[in-house]
């Protein structure tokens, strides 16, 4: 079992494969996906590698499952998700079955497709002739019309009849048009033939199927009467330019009745060939859909298997690949079983060998997780990859984290809802993970289920300290204080005191947390919480700095930088301790020694009075006096200066320490690297491997960066650039964390306006409508709840917390610059780093 | 068997909605029953100007005694309420959950 604590020992190492098992044995460790190889020859071209034609094929395999996959998704048929596990890679000979299915799949779905194309066209030209039979109909019969005949004579006269000496023969052509262009076609038609011609056009109500783009449109039908041949030809013309489609339709009422007819039989038949073939396509695309998604798996194993046998190397017999990979140091057992595996599997005799190599290399980072410490770990990864065998501060963080975020979002209610759904996530880990919901957002929370199950708990225990629970508190083991007014005083006055310098209060505190009496302290509450709030958030935050500084200590030690200790770590802790550490311990010192004396409440004894609140210091005031070497002349007589004997020396002493720490961060580093140069150069320029005070020499052999003597400048700036960082660092980040209290109070504020708004509007009336009433508020205090406090407010405390952790906590010990070793299942990884490499086909 | 008036995710929200509202509602009931001073705040105590009590604690104590046993009915009131919601939410998931299943 590898270590949470740094990231696995990586070695990276020769692997000499036989041709023939070399496809098994890639598939083997590819199933496993411990291993990284590196690419043997990064001058190659994708086009010149050896297995071009294998991934060719492979990218034409999945070009054709595409094609299937839209088709399937037109017709909307399911695809059945893979049951169980996903299948192995495929043998190479499968992958012949593989493309032959393919094949035969596609062609078959491109005939049948034709083919309905194909009736469908035709049975879009029969309906739209049925359309014309049936509309130009009414224009024939309104020219039939015997009336209109007569009218049409007496307008025109015996001349108009008779001009030119020959029968006046009104030709006609009819057609069917797209509806939006027929003002169009109307205008042309009137400009082009001098308004000679006679358009008439009826709508068709339904809507018509385009088969080439299967798209609905809407079509009129037309009919123009014209005279002459002349006009006729231009009548066409127009037509054809507007992409009318023109039909055939005889002039004796008899002869269109005949057709009409004959189109509806044709339309039936059609109709009963189209059902047909659409079942036959049917029948294919649901035979498809029960394997495709298992196909698209295969086939991008198959790929990602060619992709990693192309960064090989070929030796000179032909006879067997050379592979170089990073493997974690522990699974080289596993790694041995699986190439034995795979030669089994492939049949070959030889077996493979895997020899370590020495390499100076930085080797990528590698973390082994479970479901529980990878969402952490990705939280950490988000800021950067750990450098490699560098302290990985994750583990530290699945406390840290939710309890910081706790301390912020501190309310027992509001934390039993997060811990509730996060519950609710694990619970169901299993059926949710095997629905593979597609929502962003859902996988997000998804994938942090474990935290917000941690923060949820986390909260609720902050909740149950600060005595808040939807801004209400809980009096479980009875509240310390009491009044002991009388009647009239109670009558008259709106606000009273409590004092705890009297019998008000019981001397002995709540229990646990905070008592509950200070929700209803509605003059003070404030002021008494942000107090407590704040130096709560000062201690917690210079505990986590700390504790920060001091992983950077185990660092120093395992990279063997012993200069680093003594001129960085001890100096650092040191800053921190005398400054902010001292700072929290006046904290403490005037919690337990200024309060009321039992017995003695309201005592003007000078030696109780010191003791009283009325005596304690400002914490904030002191500590600036401490760093301005002043003192503050004393406005209360009775009380003592400082709060014990030889403050005011000790903490110059305290200051003096601080500050000298400074120029040894500033330039002990610098100095000794310069001192063992010169002490290099006396000794003759041998060359040193590793600089081993600086370098970050563990075990692992590094390039040897020796330093020269042009660099120590660059020494001197970076070491003044980490000491103003962790000097300024230090105030500012203490300063930070206030936010801890900031939200914390902005959340506690917005709880109770929720409550107070809302809820309350739904408890203050005297009958029994309240109880009707209360149920329709309820659900709208339970959805602002919901939304802006859990939600909005979880979402900004969270970031706060992660801010916390990058930048005040990780900034202490943490570099951060390392490659990650890909984790998870290979083949999506090698493919999508192979991404430019798909462009062979 | 019955009619789908609202969709799966109007009824999830009905569901929680009405868990949610029993537990807190009863134990609010609870509360007020035993006179819980924390929801003092939460009380209808204002008593109109134009009335003399000769006692202004005790009228307070009466007012206060009856506000808190009120707000107790009205609490379970509520929560009853809820569970009626809870039943007929807890319906319509099933027949959505059913329906979509024959699909």
């Amino acid at each position: 079992m590898g270590s949470l604590f740094r990231s696995e020992e990586m070695t990276l190492c020769q692997l000499f494969l036989q041709s023939e098992a070399a496809y098994a044995c890639v598939s083997e460790l590819g199933e496993l996906g411990l291993v990284q190889f590196r690419d043997l020859n990064p001058d190659v071209n994708a086009f010149q590698r050896k297995f071009v034609n294998e991934v060719r094929r492979c990218d034409e395999m999945e070009r054709k499952l595409r094609y299937l996959e839209k088709e399937i998704r037109r017709d909307g048929i399911p695809m059945l998700e893979i049951p169980g596990e996903c299948p192995e890679a495929p043998q190479p000979r499968e992958m012949i079955d593989l493309e032959a299915t393919f094949e035969k799949l596609e062609n078959e779905l491109r005939e049948v497709n034709q083919n309905a194309e194909a009736l469908k066209r035709n049975y879009l030209e029969l309906t739209e002739l049925k359309h014309i039979l049936r509309k130009t109909q009414v224009f024939f019969d309104e020219m039939a019309d015997p009336s209109r005949e007569e009218e049409q004579v007496t307008l025109l006269g015996e001349e108009g009849l008779m001009a030119g000496g020959q029968a006046l023969k009104l030709g006609f052509v009819a057609g069917v048009i797209l509806r939006e262009r027929i003002p169009a076609f109307e205008r042309m038609l009137w400009r082009a033939c001098r308004g000679n011609v006679f358009l008439r056009q009826a709508e068709i109500d339904t809507p018509l199927e385009d088969p080439s783009s299967s798209d609905q449109v809407y079509k009129s039908v037309f009919i123009i009467f014209f005279q002459g041949d002349q006009l006729k030809t231009r009548v066409k013309k127009i037509c054809e330019g507007f992409r009318a489609t023109l039909y055939p339709c005889p002039e004796s009422p008899a002869d269109r009745r005949e057709m009409a007819m004959g189109v509806m039989t044709r339309i039936e038949d059609l109709n009963t060939v189209l059902g047909q073939t659409q079942d036959h396509r049917h029948r294919v695309l649901v035979a498809a859909a029960k394997n495709i998604k298992n196909w698209f798996v295969k086939v991008r194993k198959i790929k990602a298997i060619y992709h990693t046998l192309n960064l090989f190397n070929l030796d000179v017999t032909q006879k067997c690949l050379i592979a170089e990979c990073w493997v974690p140091a522990l699974d080289l057992e596993t790694i041995q079983l699986a190439l034995r595996r795979g030669t089994e599997r492939s049949g070959s005799s030889v077996p493979p060998i895997l020899n370590r190599m020495e390499t100076l290399e930085d080797p990528p980072t590698y973390n082994r997780n479970n479901k529980f410490t990878q969402a952490f770990q990705n939280l950490i990864y988000a800021y950067g990859v750990a450098t490699y065998r560098e302290v990985n501060p994750a583990p530290y963080t699945i406390i840290t984290f939710p309890f910081l975020f706790a301390v912020m979002f501190g309310d027992l209610g509001h934390g039993a809802l997060m811990a509730a759904f996060g519950f609710w996530m694990c619970y169901k880990e299993k059926p949710l993970q095997a629905k593979k919901i597609d929502s962003e957002i859902w996988n997000i929370f998804f994938g942090g289920r474990y935290i917000i199950l941690l923060m949820g708990l986390f909260s609720m225990y902050t909740g149950l300290i600060y005595n808040d629970i939807f801004s209400k508190s809980l009096n479980i083991f009875g509240s310390s204080w009491r009044q002991n007014y009388n009647a009239s005083t109670l009558t008259e006055n709106k606000l009273l005191q409590l004092n705890p310098d009297s019998p008000d209060y019981l001397q002995y505190p709540y229990p646990f947390g905070i008592d509950p009496v200070w929700q209803l302290a509605e003059a003070n509450k404030i002021i008494f919480m942000n107090a407590y709030k704040m130096k709560i958030s000062i201690i917690i935050g210079v505990f986590h700095m700390l504790f920060g500084v001091c992983l950077s200590l185990w660092n120093h030690l395992y990279f063997k930088r012993r200069i680093s200790v003594y001129v960085e770590f001890i100096p650092q802790i040191l800053f921190l301790t005398l400054l902010f550490f001292y700072m929290v311990l006046l904290m403490f010192i005037k919690w337990t020694s200024y309060g009321p004396t039992p017995g003695a409440f309201g005592s003007q004894d000078p030696a109780i009075v010191k003791t009283s609140a009325y005596c304690a210091p400002s914490i904030l005031i002191t500590f600036i006096n401490m760093m301005l070497f002043k003192t503050d002349a004393n406005t209360r007589p009775q009380c003592d200066d400082t709060m014990y004997a030889g403050q005011l020396q000790l903490q110059k002493f305290f200051v003096i320490v601080a500050l000298l720490c400074v120029p040894v961060m500033l330039f002990g580093k610098p100095y000794f690297i310069m001192k063992e140069q010169k002490q290099r150069a006396r000794q003759g320029h041998q060359p040193v491997e590793g600089a081993a005070e600086n370098g970050t020499a563990g075990g692992a052999p590094v390039p040897s960066s020796g330093h020269h003597d042009d660099d120590i400048t660059e020494v001197f700036i970076h070491q003044g650039i980490h000491t103003i960082e962790y000097v300024l660092g230090s105030v500012s980040h203490t300063a930070s964390y206030l936010r801890l209290w900031a939200l914390s109070l902005a959340h506690a504020q917005l709880a109770e306006v929720a409550w107070n708004m809302l809820l309350r509007k739904g408890l203050m009336s005297t009958d029994f409508q309240g109880g009707i009433f209360l149920y329709i508020v309820f659900a709208g205090w339970a959805a602002i709840s919901v939304s802006i406090l859990v939600l909005m407010e979880g979402l900004s405390a969270f970031l706060h917390t992660l801010r916390l952790h990058w930048v005040e906590f990780q900034s202490k010990f943490y570099a951060g610059e390392g490659l990650s070793l890909p984790t998870g299942s290979r083949f999506e990884v090698i493919l999508d780093s192979a991404g430019p490499g798909r462009g062979v086909n | 068997m019955g009619c789908k008036i609202c969709g799966p995710k109007l009824s999830l929200c009905g569901l929680v909605l009405s868990v949610w509202g029993i537990i807190q509602l009863t134990l609010m009931g609870v509360f007020y029953y035993i006179r819980a001073v924390a929801l003092l705040e939460d009380l209808p105590l204002e008593h109109s100007p134009d009335e003399k009590v000769d006692d202004p604690i005790e009228h307070f104590i009466a007012l206060a005694e009856r506000g808190y046993t009120q707000n107790a009915y009205n609490c379970w009131i509520a929560a009853l309420l809820y569970v009626i919601t809870l039943v007929v939410s807890g319906h319509q998931f099933w027949m959505n959950n059913r329906s979509s299943v024959s699909m």
